[in-house]
This record gives C-alpha cells, structure tokens and sequence, in this order.
C-alpha cells in the first residue's frame, strides 16, 4: 500500500525479494515435504507455484513465514535472514493461510486492528478503514466473524495480512472454496496490490488461475520445484490438446497432402490423432482444426467420429516429474 | 521490544474476559463465597481459633490462593491453547515478536483477571467474615506473584496439551488437590508429624502459609522459604517457556 508503485522488475534488472538456497524440509514423521528448493521471487511480481495436493507448497510457505522450521538451507527476505533478522522480515511479510481460521467472536474490525497491533504497527483506524472498503468489508466491520460467509472469511483473512502493509505477501490457495463470482473479485484484489508495489505469492492447483494471474510460474511436484517460467512460455508448453480423429476406413499411412499438420496414427491405423494449442485461440491464431478437416475432406477420407482430450493438470505434472527424473 | 504486540495481545485477552464475564469471574465468585457461607458461617462458627484466629478468616487466604492458583492455570492454559486449537495461532507464529512479547501479552491478562478476582473475593469475604491484614503490601506482593507464576504454569500447560482433556488434567488431578492438602482449610502444625513431612513437598504449602502470614502475621513455614520457593518456580516456569519457544515445540513442526 506505498504510495508510489515501484518500478516492475524485469528479467535484465533482477531484484530479488525473496531468494530460497537449498530450503528443504524432512517432517518428523519421517515424510520429506521439500528436496534442495533453490528460488528468487523478483521484486514487483506476481509468481504462482502450482502443484497437486501434498505437493509441498504450503510447507515451503510455513518456512518462509515461520510456521515450520526448514532442515536445511537458507531464506532471505530483502537480503536479510529470516532467523537472524525475523523481526525486519516479519513486519514486511503478510500471509493468508489456506484454512478459514479466524477468531470466531472477534468482529471484523478488531481482528484486523489485532493483527495491525501483533505486527508492531501503532493504530492507524484509516488504513483499516481503507483495506476493509477495497475489501467489500466495511459494512460488516461490526459483525462477528462467526455470522460472515466463507468468501467473507478469506477476504477478513487478507485484510488482516494486510494491516500491518507488507510489501511480500503469500496467499495460499486463496480460491479454495470460493465462488467463481468471488474468485474474479479477488483476482481484482491482487492485482490492485501488485499495482501498489506488493509482490505476490500464490499456490494454486488451478492451471486457470496460474495463466489469469501470475507473471512467472512455478511447478512444484513432490517436493521439487520442477521448473520456473515466465507464463507465457509454460502456457504453450502445457496448453496442449489433442484431437483424435476415428476414421470409417483404417489407413496404412499418413497421405502426403496431411503431412504438414504433424499427425499421428493411432489404433491400428483407424484413428489420426492432431496435437494443438489451446492457447492459439485466445492469443488470435487458428487452432488448425477447420484446414485440416478440409484437407480430410479433399483425400476423401470419412470420419465416424471426433474426441478432444486436454491432458489434465495432474497427467501435466506426472510428465514433468518423469522428466525430471 | 514490539510494544505494540503486546498490546495488542494484552487487550484482546482482556476483552475475551469481559466477554465471558460469567465464567470468568461471576462464576469463581459465587464458588467461594459458597466456601465462606459453609466452611467459613456454619461449620466456621462450631470450630476453634487457630493460632488466635477466627475459623472464618483463617480460611479467607487459603480459599483466595485456591481460586488465584485454579484460575490463573485455566485463564492463561486457554488463552494459548483456544488458538492452537482454531488453528489462528498461525498469525503469532508469523508475526514479528520474540517470546517475551508473547508471554508478557498472555501471562500478563491472565495474571490481571486472577488478581482482580482475587481482590473482589477479598472484599466478597470481608462480608462473612471478621478479616484483619497485617501486612498489606506482602498481601499485594505475594498476590501479584502468584498470579504471575501461575498463569505462567498455564501457559505452559495450554502449550503441552493436544487436547481438550489435558488441559482440565492438571488444574483438576493436581492444583487442585495440592491446594486442598495445602493448608488451605487448615495449619499444618495439625496434622500428624509424618503428614506434616510429606506436605512439605507440596509447593502449595509455601504459597497459603507466605499469604496468610501476610494476613494473620503467622506462619506454617517462614516467609523467606515462602518467597523463595515462589521465584524458584517462577524461574523453572520462565526457563520452560524460553525453551518451548527456542525449539517451537507443540508450536511448529
């Protein structure tokens, strides 16, 4: 909430907020939640790390923020240590956690004042009134938070990381159990942050709000952050479709005049199969589709029926594992 | 030191007690003036002085550390256990304090509640009974004290429990039977020489013996012991709580 958004960071200037050297995690139970995570989240930007449940993103959030205590490696924040310095780089971290937990009899405002107060903030009653009006929440600032809905739980659950005006704040899985309504309504909320100057640190298992979201990508399956990429480059990496095409008659080849569109044949020769991106039509390019039902149509080739299949989120991520590895 | 944290901890504790005004402090005050209307009116009347006291004063110290020591454990036991519980013990977690700042905020409000009401059960008893104060002052001192180490005792315990039933197992299994064989109802000059031996380890002893001398002006054990033995368990309380913090056990895993 500075008042003059700093300057967006770019790839040839970085300026790390947040850097993570070799963070790994090993729970007493014996369960290794993270392996050597290195990462630096850029100053400015909106960065999600993605992965299925029990992938590790909310242990690599409670370390940064102090909730777990990491086995090994190094975390800085501004380029200050989060043991040595946690005072310093506590007051500029602001977390919303994944469960709805809030002090039922508490009202709104003085939660959100609370937690103004525990981050060692003196009061300041008009920045409280300002974050609770962004949030749709200034009504309600009376209101017990027991008789609040659950969009309205996670919205007092972001006022209260943001009272105390943090400039790095993590929100973990914040569309969990929220109405597709509520879901582009908080969108709004963080991108009216990061164009304050707060950089932003989402978990998803939503592909959907990674893209909507997030400048740069991070996949995280068990315990590994697999890759780090800029949105654009992971979309048309992951965006892919497939058509596969059932023909009446099997064919021995690809005829020539097809070639062009890199198919393949399947079944026994009675099923070509097209790759494509889905990404193609909102960027404003073609799919291919309609040219290469034409191009059937021209060899005379007739089709019983047509399947798309998109390789989930899930497929996606046990792929990159099995590349990793 | 983050003042403000501490204040912040503070007033939310002691609105959460103004809230829960009957449990917190209605409640504790009709269970001892109960205490008074029998042991101290009826069953008091029939019995004899003890060492030139009223039956009815003599237990007026003994029922205030009573309620002082239960109270202190519950109030500070829940007030750190209820957001491990609900899960907002993360945002403590989060947050830019230092244990100091923690325990002052909560140890700090359950020790003002315990202290308030044992002032109002004070003035509760002082309309059953004849009460003489000989030395105001240890009264405040040893009153303040004790609702400190105890409400630092609960802390611990609310830290330790992982459940709704080992937070009552202490204050019921133990405080309060520790406190009834305390002297709390009694001198322990009246008991057998080998009970007599055997209460001398129980720290409660030192507790009601130091508060009452500061009433009556007489002892069971001297009031050096007494004071002594309350910073000594202030001190292992104080050593529990910074080592709980230091290594985040119960608190992070």
């Amino acid at each position: 909430m500075s008042a003059s958004p700093p300057p967006r960071a770019t790839s040839a200037t970085p300026d790390p907020i947040l850097v993570l050297k070799g963070v790994s995690k090993t729970y007493a139970t014996g369960l290794t939640a993270l392996k050597s995570v290195d990462l630096a989240i850029q100053r400015g930007e909106i960065f999600a790390l993605l992965g299925p449940n029990g992938a590790g993103k909310t242990t690599l959030i409670s370390i940064i923020c102090g909730l777990v205590k990491r086995s090994t490696g190094t975390v800085s924040v501004d380029g200050l240590d989060i043991d040595r310095d946690y005072r310093a780089v506590r007051s500029r971290i602001g977390l919303v956690p994944q469960e709805l937990t809030a002090d039922a009899f508490e009202t709104v405002w003085a939660t959100v004042s609370f937690s103004r107060g525990l981050f060692g903030k003196p009061s300041n009653p008009a920045l409280i009134e300002t974050i609770l009006r962004q949030l749709s929440l200034w009504e309600k600032r009376d209101s017990k938070i027991m008789t609040l809905s659950g969009g309205m739980k996670r919205r007092v659950l972001i006022a209260k990381a943001l009272s105390h005006e943090p400039n790095l704040l993590f929100l973990d899985e914040p569309s969990a159990g929220v109405d597709v309504e509520l879901r582009r309504d908080m969108w709004d909320v963080v991108r009216g942050l990061r164009d304050a100057g707060v950089t932003i640190i989402l978990t998803t298992h939503y592909l959907e709000e990674a893209e909507e979201m997030a400048d740069r990508v991070g996949v995280i399956a068990k315990g590994e952050l697999i890759l780090v990429e800029e949105k654009q480059a992971l979309m048309t990496k992951l965006g892919k479709k497939t058509l596969a095409i059932q023909l009446s008659t099997p064919l021995a080849a690809i005829p020539p005049s097809l070639e062009g569109f890199g198919l393949s044949l399947a079944a026994e020769g009675s099923e070509l199969v097209y790759t494509y991106d889905t990404t193609a039509e909102r960027t404003g390019e073609r799919t291919g589709i309609t040219r290469l039902l034409q191009g059937l149509a021209a060899e005379g080739l007739a089709f019983r029926d047509l399947r798309t299949e998109q390789s989930s989120l899930e497929e996606i991520f046990v792929s990159l594992v099995r590349e990793a590895s | 030191m983050n003042i403000h944290a501490i204040k912040a901890i503070y007033v939310f504790e002691m609105a959460r007690a103004i809230r829960t005004v009957w449990q917190s402090i209605v409640a504790p005050v009709i269970t001892t003036s109960l205490y008074f209307v029998v042991f101290g009116a009826a069953i008091g009347s029939r019995m004899e002085e003890i060492d030139g006291v009223p039956y009815g004063a003599f237990i007026v110290p003994g029922l205030i550390m009573l309620t002082l020591l239960t109270q202190s454990i519950a109030n500070a036991s829940f007030g750190i256990y209820f957001p491990r519980f609900t899960g907002t013990i993360y945002e403590l977690l989060s947050a830019p304090v230092s244990f100091v700042e923690v325990v002052i905020g909560y140890v700090g409000a359950a020790a003002t509640k315990s202290v308030i009401l044992g002032i109002i059960i004070l003035i509760t008893a002082s309309f059953f009974v004849p009460l003489r104060l000989e030395h105001p002052l240890w009264m405040v001192g040893f009153l303040v004290l004790t609702a400190v180490t105890f409400s630092l005792f609960g802390f611990i315990i609310g830290i330790w429990a992982d459940g709704f039933e080992k937070l009552q197992f202490v204050p019921l299994l133990i405080v309060t039977p520790l406190t009834f064989l305390g002297g709390t109802f009694y001198s322990i000059d009246m008991l057998p020489p080998v009970w007599r031996t055997i209460t001398l380890f129980n720290p409660v002893v030192y507790l009601i013996s130091g508060f009452r001398w500061s009433f009556t002006g007489t002892a069971d054990v001297g009031i050096e012991v007494s004071l002594v033995m309350i910073l000594i368990f202030l001190a292992v309380c104080h050593g529990a709580v910074w080592w709980i913090f230091k290594t985040g056990y119960r608190l992070k895993s």
